[in-house]
């Protein structure tokens, strides 16, 4: 049974959360999402032209999201590159931020975002997807809300959210589900799970998530206006 | 991200102004910080200006080369992440980043920096690997010389996991990384006569060429590259030579 | 009912501005359901009924009407193709390249050049975000001699200032020819340009803080 949180942690406590929006200064939006000891960068380049022509849609832009991790970000060194992981997470990241853009000014043109992990421990594409939330609004990407991130699971049997790489390693049983929320209206846009829960803990995991959702999106109001409330 | 004709940057070469108002041996603003990523065994950021690379440090064991059998052993590499430039596109290593990566590599292993015997572990069978990862965060020109001297301030704080045969324990590092010298990297554009260190992003595209001098602390040249597609007289290279002479020790003093 | 965020507030995408029918959404703001939502970071703007954004950042979006600087970067049997920093590129087409006959035939390159800075108006934006260019108007040319930096999009207006009195300032006191294009790119010749280049980067920094045009005077010395 976890008792307490490795960390001391609340089971519906966030770790420390810093993030810093125009870090990439020569891209059209930028920003850095720290949780903990995980740090994600994300940057935003677009709209802009699309290669190859076949890929264009006449409608409206679109969407185009590069997870990667930094071979020094874990432990064991990933060999750079990208994995079948790495491709499956810039997948759900594309449509964990796509229902939250608009992109029909923008025909056959494409936003890509790109995410890059310097530091990893666990939750990795949640910080992610809160940075790249970032990026796109500092880029003026026309945005119907933001999006927000977090793991929520069970670990030892307990409920709780934002899990470390302990406890997503826990012995004792851990169940990660990531989950992302569009704050203003409540819409899930990212849910994966991996591990064993039951339907009822599923739904508390998701309300202490949709909580902690609304914790980081003060964080990422506050780091659009220290960059451009000072002028 | 400043747009100039050729002909206007030439006018004001000839008025000896550059762009952003240096002189033509100056370098920009350098920033180093130590410890960027934790699970590293030595990492680092590098600005020089806008101009940042972030460089990780891995250790791994593995087999000695089958000439050099009581070696460790470098591995660097390098990727011009897209997110650092509307150039640089995803997939494979761009030959710019191969080249990049194999200039970074020749000073280090030329200048002996890192003592390689010392990572001998069991000769003839294991060895310390040293993986020396770089990526760009944003180019504003010389990427090259941000690269080498981040991968060195990433060396410079490396320590050794501990080793029992059999698994390496990242989690406890004591020994320190075996760096017995510094090399500098000093790159210097040629635009018509005009010859212009660390060079911003709009110098390096429109440059004729390149030279990049690698140079120990006893103020021997370990390793060159000519880069672009124009070329050198021997006066210029003599010339950038003498000016990356100078700046090496400017930039190898911000190390210690 | 009503205003939920008061005039001049900070908003960022999803924040709810205004509830009830009472308001509508004019720019950079949609309506959903019975509220009004920013659909971008801005300063809040009520204008009678009108809700808009004074949008703080954002790419370009081309407008006819609009005086931009663009570079030539593909020459056609039928035009020039201009770079305006769009995800599309605008085009310039012979009838409207000059306020000269140009010849059917002719070399085009002649006129315009690959990697020519041109200063252009959109004279019309069609369906497909498809921008036409003309250079029949006062003022467009062909810009020659001088570096061109870019500005966020949304920091135009300051730098031209009410009337243009922030340019004309700029282009006294420097001695410089500056020439700013709405679409955040500045054309800028002359010996003292360094100067020029700060004088702009204070303004995109301090946009919104009092004391500017001292603060340009004191910057520029007062030729």
């Amino acid at each position: 049974m976890y008792i307490k949180r490795s960390d001391g942690r609340g089971f519906d406590e966030l770790r420390k959360i810093e993030a810093k929006v125009g870090v990439v200064k020569s891209a059209n939006g930028s920003a850095m999402f720290r949780i903990g000891d995980t740090i994600a960068i994300a940057a935003v380049r677009g709209p802009r032209d699309l290669y190859p022509k076949f890929m264009q849609n006449p409608k409206s832009g679109i969407l185009r999201c590069n997870y990667n991790m930094m071979s020094f970000s874990v432990d064991e060194r990933i060999r750079p590159g990208p994995s079948r992981r790495s491709r499956e997470i810039s997948l759900v990241t594309e449509n964990a931020l796509l229902p939250a853009v608009d992109l029909e000014e923008f025909p056959n043109a494409v936003v890509d975002v790109f995410v890059e992990i310097v530091q990893a421990d666990a939750g990795t594409r949640c910080a992610g997807i809160c940075a790249a939330s970032l990026a796109l609004a500092d880029a003026g990407i026309p945005m119907r809300d933001m999006v927000c991130a977090i793991s929520a699971g069970k670990v030892g049997g307990k409920i709780l959210v934002d899990l470390d790489k302990f406890e997503e390693d826990y012995e004792g049983g851990s169940t990660d589900m990531p989950v992302a929320f569009l704050p203003r209206r409540n819409e899930i846009s990212l849910l994966q799970l991996d591990g064993g829960m039951k339907k009822d803990e599923i739904i508390k995991a998701l309300e202490l998530a949709k909580k902690s959702c609304e914790k980081i999106l003060e964080v990422q109001r506050k780091a659009l206006m220290e960059k451009y409330q000072h002028g | 991200m400043d747009n100039i004709s050729k002909e206007y940057l030439i006018k004001l070469l000839e008025k000896g102004k550059r762009i952003d108002g240096r002189k033509f041996d100056e370098i920009r603003n350098i920033d180093i910080s130590y410890d960027v990523s934790k699970h590293a065994e030595g990492s680092a950021r590098v600005k020089f200006g806008d101009t940042e690379v972030i460089v990780g440090v891995k250790l791994e064991v593995g087999e000695p080369f089958p000439d050099k059998l009581d070696e460790g052993t470098i591995i660097v590499g390098a990727e011009m992440l897209p997110l650092s430039s509307p150039d640089f596109e995803s997939g494979p290593p761009s030959i710019d980043s191969i080249e990049l990566s194999r200039v970074v590599d020749r000073a280090i292993r030329e200048s002996k920096a890192i003592d390689l015997k010392k990572l001998c572990i069991v000769e003839g069978e294991k060895v310390w690997i040293v993986l020396i990862d770089i990526y760009t965060i944003n180019n504003c020109g010389n990427l090259q010389d941000a690269s080498s001297l981040a991968a060195l301030a990433a060396l410079k704080q490396a320590k050794i996991p501990e080793y029992d045969g059999k698994n390496v324990s990242y989690k406890n590092k004591n020994e320190k990384l075996p760096l017995v010298s510094l090399p500098i990297e000093c790159s210097i554009t040629k635009i018509k006569d005009k010859l212009l260190t660390d060079p911003s992003l709009e110098e390096e595209k429109m440059m004729d060429a390149r030279l990049t001098v690698g140079i120990t602390e006893s103020g021997e040249i370990c390793a060159m590259q000519k880069g672009g597609k124009g070329v050198l007289t021997i006066e210029d290279v003599s010339k950038m030579i003498d000016i990356s002479l100078k700046n090496s020790e400017k930039i190898r003093k911000l190390l210690k | 009912m009503g205003l939920i965020v008061k005039e001049k507030e900070f908003v960022i995408p999803g924040d709810v501005i205004a509830e009830g029918i009472d308001y509508l959404p004019a720019q950079d703001v949609f309506r959903d359901g019975d509220k009004i939502i920013a659909g971008q970071i801005g300063i809040v703007h009520v204008d009678n009924r009108l809700i808009k954004l004074i949008p703080l950042t954002g790419a370009y979006k081309p407008k006819p009407g609009d005086v931009v600087i663009g570079q030539v970067v593909n020459i056609g049997f039928n035009g020039w193709s201009l770079d305006i920093g769009f995800s599309n590129l605008a085009l310039l087409s012979v009838r409207d390249g000059s306020s000269d006959f140009i010849e059917r035939k002719s070399d085009l390159s002649r006129y315009f050049d690959f990697d020519d800075f041109l200063i252009t108006k959109i004279s019309n934006v069609g369906k497909g975000n498809l921008i036409d260019l003309t250079m029949k108007g006062q003022g467009l040319m062909k810009l020659q001699d001088g570096i061109i930096i870019d500005v966020s999009p949304s920091k135009v207006p300051r730098i031209i200032g009410k009337q243009g009195s922030m340019i004309t300032l700029l282009k006294e006191l420097s001695g410089c020819k500056i020439n700013v294009g709405q679409n955040g790119k500045v054309w800028i010749s002359g010996e003292d340009f360094e100067k020029v280049i700060e004088a702009i980067r204070l303004i995109e920094r301090e946009s919104y803080l009092s004391g500017l045009t001292e603060k340009i005077e004191k910057l520029l010395g007062g030729k």
